[in-house]
């Protein structure tokens, strides 16, 4: 099988290697180095989609990252990826791909019917439509809008792809292997600079892969593949191809997005699909080269017209000629080259160029090669819906207003120039302000902002001999500076062909009589009539008319349109472009995937798991786990078929009858010592500390500056200037953090020290009224009565030869304990526990017994201490002392926080004694109240109290101290539920805490 | 992201550090009669300068210390860094 329009010989694919893909359905073969654009262009194949608005026929524009048409929804290894850009996906055997934005296909699109009602679709269509009435949006609107726009569609299975990142520091890095890149490389390699050379094709070497140059006596392709293959081996440098630099961020950190596996039909085992760099380098140098523009004429998006640049590359790296009959279509020198190639294979074209008799070493070339130019004239408007069939073309005047009489032309592609644009993202990304270079008719980077330098066709020199001179100078200056090396390098000898000033002409008039669509944006369809639209309705600013018109949006974001959308609105606004100004560049430079973004940091790995010492113990005796910040904690022990609610319930029955034990260890625990521990902690909780005896703990409340409750805790004075603190789990962190900003930068005086032991101790709360008797069994040669251990009480004792802390604390409100080991006996104690505990009916409990223990003992805890609450609205006020000073104290004289309704904590029942409140049910005087109902407060926290045997919850209540006994409604929308219920205390169980101190 | 030069570790990336908000801000004496309005602008007024910014940072991820950190808030440029308890010219 031959493929039409393959040339016999030539390109740098490999002929020996035939692979078959798939395009909407049907089967075609290309070879191994081909693009998904290049193998569907040999077989012939232009229509790949239909435009984003009017769903006209789409084909390829570009060959690179420019390319604002052939997006495709590509299929690979039983996963599918919307919006991959033909002209970049390299195919691999078995590549299968189908066309976006059509319905029912390609070839007929229902859509398209919008082409033939596009006078009613301009700018600002939808805006000025679809606001009214404003009930139409959600119900037919916005489904009608979803359904006719964006381009592919995402997976919505698992995405079983790895990605990574990667952190690097380098000398210099190099953005673009072209000649630039290249010369800047090597001579910085050659200092002993550590450098990374990034390229995002596959093939290094940019414009010298079709350029017709000679560096060194030898091709310009040669040059750059042994400059390569020597980089290579150069152990201080890194050149990645299929990576793409597509931000520049701040204090020169770059991102990089390396296509691991994106060419290959699966990914190999223990690669990633994509790996993220994220780069530190000493300099940048920015040779990123630069991207055709075209020139606008009537209906220049039909499938066939495509920029010259992208022509040559199709030809000479891939060996496919996009057309049989080419028409090219100029206003510089590169359409030449672009003929000059066709020519040389056999191809006739006709070239039009815009300018009156220009004169170069390569249109002589091209005029002794007998090719067809035509001066002065252009193409009017391509005919041809679903492929370029003709074209209609005319002599121009020479101030470009007039056309002369109209011809048509036989052709089968325009490949058009329209003089190259430099790719500034980067520098203009790092900050660097840019300038308008009259001579190119573009803008250019300015003075370096961050430690980057632009070089090469990126900075707007053409000319091969002067970039190799200045990047090989760049190179060896930007090195020497860091390296201290200063190895000299001869600059090659280059030939290159002269070239001629370029027409700043870039858009063909409309012939009288003709509406055609003349499109500067080709993937969003912004038309010159609708720019002009823009400008009528009042948008100047040109960030208005972008987010107007859509001009420049999408995954190409503009590449080849932004700077024709520029000249349109000068001219118009009778500006010049430089003071029009252009849209902000921001990255990514190119679409970069969701998932490389994320990289590992999935699923399990978002964040860290923190597992107790007794975790495996958990494991082995049915725990079912609950995320507790980043700790696993059992949140119940199931037993046969039970739920949360039967196991939480027997678990908390059973510490109120016998005795639990209760995994503690993700409490935070911070280690206090120094003389001036005492003072600390009596500036930063709110009672006093000054008198706590060694051996006793207390609890403590710190508030934030602003009178906030901060956290909770015990803590243990161990020794004279040695104490033990204890906070939430959730709080950790921020205590420690807390604790650090005070005794480092406000009272640096006191002689303290603190550090997080949370990971040091293993810890297990013993709880229930039969917990004395398991402890001095656990502990045979302590006094642990209520005389030798008081409530509050500490000692250290011998667990069968392991040294533990006991701590007589409760947060159950039973009497109970808290054992302490160091880390790696904690599992050890917790099976002593609970085989000690056997004769005394002992059972582990989790968080879920934990939680109903507290919360009907009215104990506060997270859902409480939420960050909008102060002492008194938790009822801890009796814990702030009004003798001496702390963190926040000053605040609570704040009028809102003294009022006399302040809201506070009681507890709630319902009254049918039987359905649970869910927990942020508000709760309302009211429930037949128009809405907006007002609320008086809101429910906490709820369990099933195990001691009365009926639904209990807290809550935060206005004016709470003045409404025990009244009657309020819970309600919860989001349950869709209604509770008449009583308020009552918040100590529901044990009002007087008698149980603690038994 | 920023390149902070940690007086204590040397050059680090932000991920390491959090921030702390401005490090003019003096907490005042404990013990002392405060007006309201001493302690609003100590609690809750800022100035969100743009430029020239003194601010905290606590090297979260490193040596946890606090440091101070001159900074532009509009360029982003670091000009210096100091300890916690250097003065500050």
């Amino acid at each position: 099988m031959t493929q039409a329009f393959r040339i016999e010989n030539g390109g740098l694919i490999n002929r020996d290697k035939k692979l078959s893909f798939k395009f909407n359905g049907k089967n075609y073969f290309g070879y191994e180095g081909d693009t998904l654009a290049s193998a569907l262009l040999a077989n012939g194949v232009h229509l790949v989609g239909r435009s984003f608005k009017y769903h006209r026929p789409r084909g390829f524009f570009g060959a690179g990252v420019d390319e604002p048409y052939a997006v495709v929804q590509l299929y690979r290894n039983g996963e599918t990826e919307p919006n991959i850009k033909a002209t970049e996906q390299e195919l691999f055997e078995g590549l299968e791909a189908k066309s976006v934005n059509c319905w029912p296909s390609v070839n007929f699109d229902i859509g398209a019917i919008n082409n033939f009602l596009r006078i009613f679709l301009p700018a600002g269509f939808y805006y000025k439509t679809f606001m009214w009435p404003k009930s139409f949006w959600y119900r037919i609107y916005e489904p009608f809008i979803r359904k006719a726009a964006g381009l592919g569609v995402a997976s919505t299975k698992h995405d079983k792809e790895r990605y990574e990142h990667k952190y690097e520091h380098c000398d210099l890095l190099i953005a673009g292997s072209g000649p630039s890149g290249l010369a800047g490389a090597y001579a910085a390699a050659k200092n002993g600079a550590k450098v990374i050379l990034a390229e995002d094709k596959p093939r290094f070497g940019g414009s010298l892969l079709t350029s017709d140059v000679n560096i060194g006596n030898q091709s310009g392709k040669d040059w750059a593949e042994g400059i390569i293959a020597e980089l290579k081996t150069m152990p201080n440098v890194v050149v990645k191809n299929r990576s793409q630099i597509f931000g520049y961020y701040d204090h020169n950190m770059l991102v990089m997005s390396e296509k691991v596996s994106d060419h290959l039909p699966s990914t190999k085992k223990y690669h990633p699909n994509k790996r993220l760099w994220y780069i530190r380098a000493k300099e940048v140098l920015i040779s990123s080269g630069s991207i055709e523009r075209p020139i606008v004429f009537g209906n220049n998006d039909t499938p066939g017209v495509m920029l010259s640049s992208a022509a040559k590359e199709y030809l000479k790296v891939y060996g496919v000629v996009v057309g049989r009959k080419p028409l090219v279509f100029t206003n510089n020198d590169s359409g030449y080259e672009t003929a000059i190639e066709f020519k040389k294979h056999g191809v006739d074209p006709v070239v039009l160029d815009s300018r009156i008799n220009p004169d170069s070493e390569i249109i002589d070339e091209a005029k002794n090669l007998e090719i067809n130019i035509k001066n002065s004239y252009v193409v009017v408007a391509a005919q041809g819906y679903k492929k370029v069939k003709s074209a209609d073309i005319a002599s121009i005047s020479e101030d470009k207003k007039q056309l002369g009489k109209i011809e048509n032309i036989q052709c089968d592609c325009i490949c058009v120039s329209g003089f190259w644009t430099p790719t500034i993202h980067l520098a203009s990304q790092s900050g660097n302000k840019t300038k308008f270079k009259e001579e190119i008719d573009a803008f250019v980077p300015g003075q370096s902002k961050q430690n980057e330098i632009t070089l090469g066709a990126a900075n707007g020199e053409f000319s091969l001999e002067e970039t190799l001179k200045t990047s090989f100078t760049a190179g060896s200056e930007l090195s020497k500076k860091i390296t201290e090396n200063d190895n000299k390098i001869a600059i090659p000898n280059v030939v290159e062909k002269k070239s001629s000033q370029h027409d700043k002409f870039w858009c063909v008039p409309l012939p009288k009589g003709k509406s055609y669509k003349r499109f500067l944006d080709f993937q969003n369809d912004v038309a010159v009539s609708d720019v002009e639209i823009a400008l009528r309705e009042g948008y100047r600013s040109i960030e208005h008319v972008k987010r107007y018109t859509t001009l420049g949006m999408a995954t190409d974001q503009g590449k080849t349109s932004n700077l024709n959308g520029l000249q349109l609105v000068s001219e118009i606004e009778n500006k010049v472009v430089p003071s029009v100004g252009h849209t902000t560049f921001r990255p990514p430079y190119t679409p970069v995937s969701i998932g490389a973004i994320v990289g590992r940091e999935v699923g399990k790995h978002s964040k860290p798991t923190r597992k107790s010492p007794m975790h495996s113990w958990h494991e082995k005796n049915n725990a079912v786990f609950v995320d507790a910040g980043v700790w696993l904690r059992p949140r119940y022990y199931r037993r046969g078929n039970e739920n949360l609610f039967e196991g939480s319930k027997r678990e908390a029955k059973n510490v109120r009858t016998n005795v639990g034990v209760c995994d503690v260890t993700t409490l935070g625990k911070i280690d206090i010592k120094g003389p001036d521990a005492a003072e600390l902690l009596n500036r930063v909780y709110t009672n006093a500390w000054l008198k706590l005896p060694v051996g006793k703990a207390r609890y403590g409340v710190m508030l934030r500056e602003d009178g906030i409750v901060m956290d909770d805790g015990t803590t243990t004075r161990i020794s004279e200037n040695h104490y033990h603190m204890t906070t939430t789990t959730a709080q950790a962190a921020n205590v420690l953090s807390h604790l650090e900003y005070y005794l480092q930068l406000v009272w640096p005086e006191l002689n303290v020290n603190v550090v997080s032991t949370t990971e040091q101790w293993a810890g297990a709360a013993i709880a229930g009224p039969k917990s004395r008797d398991l402890l001095q069994k656990l502990f045979p040669n302590s006094n642990v009565s209520n005389e030798g251990l008081p409530f509050m009480g500490y000692m250290e004792g011998d667990l069968f030869g392991v040294k533990a802390r006991i701590y007589r604390i409760s947060f159950s409100g039973e009497l109970a304990y808290e054992v302490n080991v160091e880390s790696d006996y904690g599992n050890f104690m917790w099976e002593k526990i609970i085989e000690v505990g056997e004769e005394f009916n002992i059972q582990p409990y989790g968080t879920e017994a934990l939680s109903t223990l507290r919360i009907e003992m009215g104990h506060v805890a997270g859902s409480e201490l939420d960050g909008r609450t102060i002492p008194y609205d938790n009822a801890l006020e009796g814990l702030v002392s009004k003798k001496k000073d702390f963190i926040g104290k000053r605040s609570l004289q704040r009028s809102a926080f003294i009022e006399e309704n302040r809201q506070r904590i009681v507890g709630v029942v319902p009254l049918d004694k039987q359905t649970s409140i869910p927990e942020g049910s508000h709760l309302v005087k009211d429930d037949k109240a128009p809405l907006p109902n007002p609320k008086l407060g809101h429910i906490s926290a709820s369990c099933w109290s195990v001691e009365y045997d009926n639904p209990f919850s807290l809550a935060i209540l206005k004016d709470g101290k003045n409404m025990i006994g009244q009657k309020l409604f819970a309600m919860s929308p989001l349950k869709n539920k209604v509770i008449p219920v009583e308020i009552v205390s918040s100590h529901y169980v044990d009002p007087k805490g008698e149980r603690v101190r038994s | 992201m920023l390149y902070i030069n940690c007086p204590h570790c040397g050059m680090r990336s932000q991920n390491e550090f959090s921030y702390g908000g401005d490090a003019s801000v003096k907490r005042p004496e404990l013990n002392t009669e405060i007006s309201d309005k001493e302690w609003d602008d100590f609690v809750y007024n800022r100035k969100s300068l743009r430029g020239k910014h003194l601010e905290l940072w606590q090297h979260i991820s490193g040596c946890r210390q606090w440091i101070k950190v001159e900074r532009d808030t509009a360029t982003h440029e670091i000009f210096r860094t100091f300890k916690a308890d250097e003065e500050v010219a």
